[in-house]
């Protein structure tokens, strides 16, 4: 399957046209597919996630786009280019305009900040005084312009990632790869990360593509999403629908360990699949947009006219909207649940029935 | 001991520190490619050719499990070849420097083979030529590991120098055969031995402060 025309736009900084990825066994290894058919286009100037468990295929589909592992079969595109129809200069070429940040940053620990930052641009060949140039504004707009002396060594988990970022951005890439960049620091330095990523996608209008295991840096910062597991894409699209309307199990998993969306631990331990006589049943809403500014609790005790019970809730924001789930349970009988029913299509809520409690 | 003799010590201890000097610049330099070459030919690695790499990896074995003083003999003709003789300061230097080499390259091999991978990878991602990240990336970050080494392929010379001695190689080892066991002069040979431990002590501190100099992975206070 290649993916439709009507899909690939000239507006996509990077196109994954129906791209596999299998590993031969090799050693005391089996062969093992990474990727089965992944076709999936990135926005120019967006901020992309591509989000799934560890082994799900998201590194290599990472590395596919400048070149450091080929597809089985398929195509990458990046820009319009062919990944795959570049020669090795070619692929250095390309590479030269792609940035990537790494996970444990990958900093020589020999140079300086001002040494790691100027590495690409020696790579690129160019002179001492135009690299110099180059290399002082990156540090002032990372912040670290104080620390040029310095050796990652003396640096902060976040400081060095600061200067992965100076360093990708030091050839002036129109697409940063972001690999894991801030699963190994603590969350008050990742959402100081990723707030400079933002910073730098609505400044420069860099293409940022990112992968990650955790659901608070899509939050925090994607557009856009894709959700993979077990080498496919089993969901895509803008990160607000994706987190309000998601289908797939996998997603709803990645999104459970969200603060707000867990369930108590009683509640959840009394769960039933069907409802019994006298239960009530626990049902999770999700609104936004215009629903998110009405008095929804108040408005549905008097619909529903029985006792409802808040048992989880949370407001929060998705790519700048505002967006609340609450988990509600109320009498599972046909009459109130009908009224709470009407209620809900009323408004536009999204509901998922939970289960039921005694 | 009689002035004769002191400066005849004085001759062997700069004769010694020749030999080391020439077998250990050319061993160096000849063994620091061959270990650059063994480190990055693998399988998927910057210079894939893993049977060249089989191959050069068997020389370099069956070179460095050759016993020493067999080796001198062995290779008599080559260094007569290039020196025009097999006795005397000179012609130790020729197997002091083939002994030098496979030595050096498994030591460079192990410094460079211990730069983090995600280096190598972060550096392909920039989009660097292999040439490059063997300058840039994989000698520079070995810098203190390939110091280190270079130090103990001194202090191993000037154990191998000691041994050239018993085949007329020149130096202290040759001195301390002839005076201090074959003439039965034990002060000669405590002078022989305690000049070695010097120069050996020498270099090793000499050798392990630069490395710490070179060496930014600690934090510094």
């Amino acid at each position: 399957m290649t993916l439709p025309q009507s899909e690939i736009s000239a507006g996509d900084a990077v196109v994954f046209d129906a791209v596999s990825k299998r590993f031969p066994a090799s050693g005391g290894n089996t062969a093992f597919t990474a990727l089965d058919n992944v076709s999936l286009s990135v926005a120019r100037g967006s901020i992309t996630g591509i989000i799934g468990r560890s082994g799900a295929g998201k590194s290599t589909l990472i590395r596919l786009v400048n070149g450091l592992e080929k597809p089985s079969s398929g195509k990458v595109f990046v820009d319009g280019v062919d990944v795959g129809a570049l020669d090795e200069a070619g692929l250095r070429d390309l590479r030269r305009s792609v940035g990537m940040i790494f996970q444990h940053f990958n900093l020589l620990s020999s140079r300086t900040v001002f040494g790691n930052v100027a590495l690409p641009l020696e790579i690129a060949g160019m002179d001492r005084r135009a690299i110099e140039q180059r290399v002082r504004p990156l540090l002032e707009l990372v912040g670290l312009a104080d620390k040029h002396g310095r050796y990652p060594a003396e640096l902060s988990g976040g400081q060095k990632q600061r200067i992965g970022i100076a360093r990708a951005l030091a050839t002036e890439p129109k697409l940063l790869l972001s690999d894991e960049a801030t699963s190994a620091l603590d969350p008050e330095t990742t959402q100081s990360i990723l707030e400079l990523l933002r910073r730098i996608n609505a400044e420069l209008g860099l293409t940022v593509l990112l992968i990650t295991h955790e659901m608070e840096v899509v939050k925090a910062v994607t557009s856009d999403v894709a959700v993979i597991d077990k080498g496919q894409i089993v969901e895509r699209g803008h990160t607000f629908d994706v987190f309000t309307h998601s289908r797939h199990e996998t997603t709803r998993a990645l999104l459970s360990g969200l603060a707000g969306s867990k369930l108590p631990e009683a509640v959840a331990r009394g769960l039933k699949p069907a409802a019994a006589d006298g239960d009530r049943v626990v049902v999770r809403l999700t609104f936004f947009g215009a629903a998110a500014e009405r008095p929804l609790i108040s408005q549905l005790i008097q619909s529903v006219g029985a006792e409802v019970n808040i048992i989880a809730g949370t407001i929060d924001e998705i790519g700048g909207k505002p967006y609340g789930s609450l988990v509600v349970a109320y009498g599972a009988d046909a009459e109130t649940s009908g009224k709470a029913e009407r209620f809900f299509t009323e408004n536009g809520l999204v509901t998922e029935v939970l289960g039921y409690v005694a | 001991m009689s002035p004769d003799l002191l400066l005849r010590i004085g001759s062997a201890t700069l004769d010694t520190m020749y030999m080391v000097a020439i077998a250990g610049l050319v061993g160096s330099l000849i063994g620091l490619p061959i270990g650059i070459f063994l480190a990055t030919s693998g399988r998927g690695e910057l210079f894939p050719a893993p049977n060249v790499n089989r191959a050069v990896g068997l020389v370099v074995n069956a070179t460095r499990s050759t016993p020493f003083i067999i080796l001198v003999v062995a290779i008599i003709p080559l260094t007569r070849l290039i020196t025009g003789t097999s006795i005397g300061t000179k012609a130790a230097i020729v197997p002091l420097t083939i002994a030098t080499i496979p030595f050096v390259a498994r030591l460079v091999e192990a410094a460079i083979r211990d730069v983090d991978k995600g280096l190598i990878e972060a550096a392909r991602a920039m989009g660097a030529t292999p040439m490059q990240i063997v300058f840039k990336v994989l000698l520079a970050e070995s810098r203190p590991a390939l110091t280190l080494a270079l130090t103990m392929t001194i202090v191993s010379l000037i154990g191998y120098s000691a041994m050239v001695g018993a085949v007329g190689g020149g130096g202290l080892g040759d001195l301390g055969i002839r005076y201090g066991y074959q003439r039965f002069m034990p002060d000669v040979m405590l002078v022989v031995v305690v000049v070695l431990i010097v120069l050996v002590q020498l270099v090793q501190s000499a050798g392990d402060r630069m490395a710490r100099r070179f060496d930014k992975r600690s934090r510094k206070t």
